[in-house]
């Protein structure tokens, strides 16, 4: 494992609440796909069902985190300023991936975009655009 | 049954009938004239920051979808299913570890189609937030969906397929 994958495993092994939901990823390369497999207790909508919209919202604040650990080292998790999260298409009862992409990693802010889509990645389900606090570490 | 009690029942039914909310113990404390306040207890499985203890943004998240659904049906007359179309959320400052985290949402505005809610949380004053929210619902969302709609091969699965979408 290089470096980065450790920081990888390390941030969403430490997170509790990652773990409850039971977000996982892949590292291929700087690209990384997080992964939340389909399980009852994330569904918000039994009649359809769906999946719940504060689910999605925290997964893909999630990836986000977890791009940035991956991006640089840093001394401390990332603090959330503010989400702005769009529903697109209900989530479905089946596996959602998310990508994060950096839009900026500047010394104090990160600017980050996020997808969350299920069978098709053209057609995401979710989206996510937040800033984050940062505290790159110096070497 | 006055409009009072059927909202506390459609309360009771979001938090127990939707999984998430009843894996989190989400409860509704108040609830009526299009505001909702409902709490999430402190645990350690819904931290997010090991080193400080501090509950994870992304409960917060749900927290705060989750009360301004229920101030949308407490400013509805009659029942129909709504679906967040977007939501903002602004963090303040860390939730402070060990205490219980509410929010309250107060649906300002209903059109026709689209309810717009503002919501804050807070643990020890709500004057001292920990989060503030602002979403807008689409209302009857589920029109002509039946339940179960979701089970069913999604429109691109369906034309990869080669299937009709009836």
């Amino acid at each position: 494992m290089n470096d980065a994958d450790t920081r990888l495993v390390s941030v969403l092994d430490s997170i509790p609440y990652a773990r409850f939901l039971g977000i996982k990823a892949e590292l291929a390369g700087d690209e990384m796909t997080a992964v939340l497999p389909f399980a009852q207790h994330i569904v918000g909508n039994p009649m359809l069902p769906a999946i719940h919209g504060g689910v999605l919202g925290a997964f893909m604040e999630m990836t986000a985190l977890a791009q940035l650990s991956v991006a640089a080292p840093m001394k401390r998790q990332p603090r959330t300023i503010d989400v702005s999260i769009e529903y697109l298409r209900s989530g479905r009862p089946q596996t959602t991936y998310a990508r994060a992409s950096i839009k900026k990693l500047g010394r104090r802010i990160a600017n980050v975009h996020v997808e969350a889509w299920q069978e098709t990645r053209s057609a995401p389900i979710a989206t996510l655009r937040g800033l984050f606090l940062v505290a790159p570490s110096e070497d | 049954m006055s409009d009072h009690e059927q909202t506390k029942l459609i309360a009771t039914a979001m938090n127990e009938g939707s999984p998430q909310a009843k894996a989190l113990g989400f409860t509704t404390l108040e609830i009526g004239d299009a505001v909702a306040l409902l709490k999430v207890p402190y645990r350690p499985e819904i931290i997010g920051d090991p080193e400080t203890g501090v509950i994870a943004g992304g409960v917060v998240t749900t927290l705060l979808d989750h009360a301004s659904g229920q101030a949308v049906h407490a400013a509805m007359e009659t029942w129909t299913s709504i679906a967040t179309l977007d939501l903002r959320i602004d963090y303040m400052r860390a939730a402070e570890p060990g205490l219980d985290v509410m929010a309250r949402a107060h649906c300002y505005k209903l059109t026709r189609s689209v309810a717009f809610v503002r919501a804050v949380a807070y643990d020890r004053d709500p004057e001292d937030p920990i989060a503030t929210g602002q979403a807008t619902f689409m209302l009857d969302s589920s029109a002509g969906k039946k339940a179960g709609a979701n089970l069913k091969p999604s429109r691109q699965q369906r034309s990869k397929t080669g299937g009709v979408d009836q």
